[in-house]
């Protein structure tokens, strides 16, 4: 009893807590008791970017798109109509652009993915570890140097008199006719993309534990029927994270078709409609297609369930 | 009389090997996992290999599974030898110590994974993997994930995954280790009659003595890599072959050198189980057919039903006994503490046992 009426004693002895501190206590305690609180702190910073600078730039690039320029001043009409969505339509080359943006697109990421799922199932699951920190260095270096340096090697590579057709012409093999064509954008973009569909795919092909592969094999499964039922299911989600990646930024890229092809992208034709005739309402209206084309892209990746944490 | 380490000759047989170990060597670099083993897995028998961490028995079971390559030996599967045969071809199924079970699978979809892989028809596969989970008690759980399950539950699929194949060998690693004492248990019982009704041979893998003493129709005790003792339970607790074995399975009362020779008149090591031991006062006069030693109780631990003494013989080392407390109440118990008392046994109780190399191995499992 003494004991307890001393410590009692010392506590009320003790400064009262200044009111600053009773403020600060305060606040610890709403936080500890709301949790929406809690999260609102947290995420409070960088949701706000998000909604106003992503968000809000999207909405007011909706918006504009509804504009339209004056064919003589030049000059931009904020007058409501579907002019630049009427015009997309009707001429054909832009139709044409964007499908092909798309497809080459497409293309892109089916090789990026045929490519990444067996460089990163050896590294994940096959290679020691020495030779797994070695090839994943090998994927991630080139991220270091400059994407343009990177085209420019291409460049260089494809072009009629580039390394390419020098090799095969010492080797006897003639020339082959690849820069700068489609083909050509195709091998540049798979390279340019490949570091980040790897990735993914390596990270969700490592995550499986070794004794899933053993019951399918226990069980009876071959090594084919065991990738083709566990491994790629499992690794799903990782996969379908790469090709988001291949997917979008072939889509937007507007740097490589100038440099290595010979056709024009939606990019590239954004570009000129901003920079050069200045018409932002056009170059809104046709930059909602690639956002439209993604929003469907990730509604199927979703409707495969690959958003689903397993 | 005795049950030798391993490696007796066919003898005649109860029922037909199903499953026989020949001179199973398997190293990882400089590390012998398993050194030479030989054992013979009858048909329809709960086999258990026990023994402490590391002494080589999951390397034993994934060489039987075919996930492992032995270094030397072979395997024979009901007569057939599977040495060279991969996993996939092998009519053995594991269940694994984390379960392994599929996570994007369904529980359904889990059990079914055999028979689909070895393209069963959808009839034959729908009433096998029914049975299969209404035997385990899962009917209603079909529709959920692996994730959606509670440790026990998941016990279960991985139980039923592997039944529904009916290999004629089952092997189970640890299969109860993740589950808590009451379901660990539980599931002991079950697996015990669940093993007696398919009347399926059983391999059961765990380093706890007291399940594989209750679950087993016969054992394995292995140590560093090496079978130590086989037979029936009993005959492994009451006899152990080795003081190794006497020191794993149950407490190691094992007495060496002078002290055996002050207490039986030979030099030969002994062992004696604690429950064997009787606690009298230092007064107290032997029987004819009895040995009892002098001592002093040096350490008292109070179990609820049963008490457990440690006492300093007088000769030298010491021996754990284990007394029912009839009469007496914690009290009474934790007062014995330094008391001078006389241990009984019936001569017929204590064994002699070989201890070459056995007492460094005792060392290490502490
Ligand atoms: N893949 C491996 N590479 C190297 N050494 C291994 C490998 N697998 C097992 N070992 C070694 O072989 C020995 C036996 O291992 P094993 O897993 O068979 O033991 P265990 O009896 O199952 O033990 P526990 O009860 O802890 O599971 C150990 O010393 C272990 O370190
Ligand atoms: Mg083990």
């Amino acid at each position: 009893m003494a004991e307890t009426l001393t410590r009692t004693g010392e506590r009320l002895a003790a400064p009262p807590p200044s009111a600053v501190r009773r403020l600060r206590h305060a606040i610890g305690r709403v936080l500890y008791r709301i949790p929406a609180a809690r999260l609102a702190l947290l995420l409070g910073p960088i949701l706000l970017w998000m909604v106003v600078i992503y968000l809000g730039s999207l909405g007011l690039l909706f918006v504009t798109s509804f504009w339209r320029q004056d064919s003589v001043t030049g000059a931009i009409v904020q007058n409501w109509g579907l002019t630049n969505y009427q015009f997309l339509v009707q001429e054909g080359v832009y139709r044409t652009i964007a499908i092909r943006t798309v497809g080459i697109a497409l293309a892109v990421t089916v090789t990026d993915i045929a490519l990444a799922i067996p460089i990163a199932y050896y590294a994940a699951r096959i290679a020691s570890p020495r030779v797994r920190t070695l090839l994943l260095l090998s994927i991630v270096l080139p991220l270091w140097s400059s994407y343009l340096v990177r085209v420019y090697a291409w460049r260089t590579i494809l072009s009629g008199d580039g390394v390419l057709n020098w090799s095969l012409h010492h080797v006897h093999l003639g020339s082959v006719n690849l820069g700068f064509s489609r083909w050509s954008l195709w091998i540049v973009f798979s390279y340019l993309w490949l570091p980040y569909v790897t990735l993914p795919v390596y990270a969700a092909l490592e995550r499986i534990p070794n004794s899933l592969i053993e019951a399918s094999t226990d069980l009876g499964a071959r090594w084919r029927t065991t990738f083709r039922r566990v491994i790629l299911p499992i690794a799903f989600p990782g996969i379908v994270a790469g090709s988001i990646f291949a997917f979008s930024l072939t889509l937007g890229d507007y740097i490589a078709p100038d440099l290595v092809g010979d056709t024009e992208f939606i990019g590239n034709v954004i570009y000129q409609n901003v920079g050069i005739a200045n018409n932002i309402p056009f170059a809104a209206a046709y930059a909602i297609v690639p956002a439209l084309v993604m929003g469907v892209y990730l509604l199927i990746a979703r409707q495969l369930k690959a958003f689903e944490a397993l | 009389m005795d049950s030798l380490p391993a490696a007796s000759q066919p003898q005649p047989r109860v029922a037909a090997a199903e499953v026989r170990l020949e001179g199973l060597r398997k190293t990882f670099g400089d590390v012998v996992a398993v050194a030479g083993v030989d054992l013979e897995v009858r048909e329809g028998e709960f086999f258990s290999l026990l023994g402490p961490s590391g002494c080589g028995k999951t390397t034993c079971l994934r060489m039987i599974a075919g996930f492992e390559e032995p270094t030397a030996g072979r395997i024979v599967l009901h007569g057939r030898d599977v040495s060279g045969l991969p996993a996939y071809e092998r009519d053995v199924n594991t269940v694994f110590q984390d379960y392994a079970l599929f996570p994007h699978m369904t529980v359904h979809d889990n059990v079914e994974y055999g028979l689909v892989v070895k393209g069963i028809g959808r009839a034959e596969r729908r009433r096998r993997v029914g049975e299969a989970l209404t035997m385990m008690r899962l009917d209603r759980l079909d529709r959920r994930k692996p994730g959606e399950l509670s440790g026990g539950q998941r016990q279960r699929v991985a139980l039923a995954r592997a039944l529904v194949n009916q290999p004629r060998v089952l092997l189970l690693d640890e299969p109860l280790g993740a589950l808590d004492l009451k379901l660990r248990q539980a599931m002991q019982i079950e697996l015990k009659s669940i093993q007696e009704r398919l009347s399926m041979t059983f391999i059961y893998v765990t380093h706890d003595q007291e399940e594989a003493l209750t679950m087993s129709d016969r054992m394995a005790v292995m140590n560093q890599g090496r079978v130590e003792q086989v037979g029936s339970p009993a005959e492994v607790y009451e006899r152990p072959a080795t003081s190794f074995v006497a020191g794993f399975v149950g407490a190691s009362n094992v007495l060496s050198g002078d002290a055996a020779l002050a207490i039986t008149g030979h030099r030969q090591a002994i062992t004696v189980r604690p429950e064997k031991i009787r606690l009298g006062s230092a007064e107290e006069g032997e029987h004819a057919d009895e040995v009892s030693a002098l001592g002093v109780v040096r350490d008292v631990v109070y179990v609820g039903a049963f008490t457990r003494y440690v006492v300093e013989l007088d000769a030298g080392g010491e021996l754990v006994v284990l007394q029912q407390n009839l009469t007496m109440s914690s009290m009474d118990v934790l007062q014995a503490r330094g008391r001078r008392v006389r241990l009984f046994w019936n001569r017929q109780h204590s064994r002699v046992i070989a201890t070459v190399g056995g007492d460094q191995k005792k060392e290490e499992i502490g």
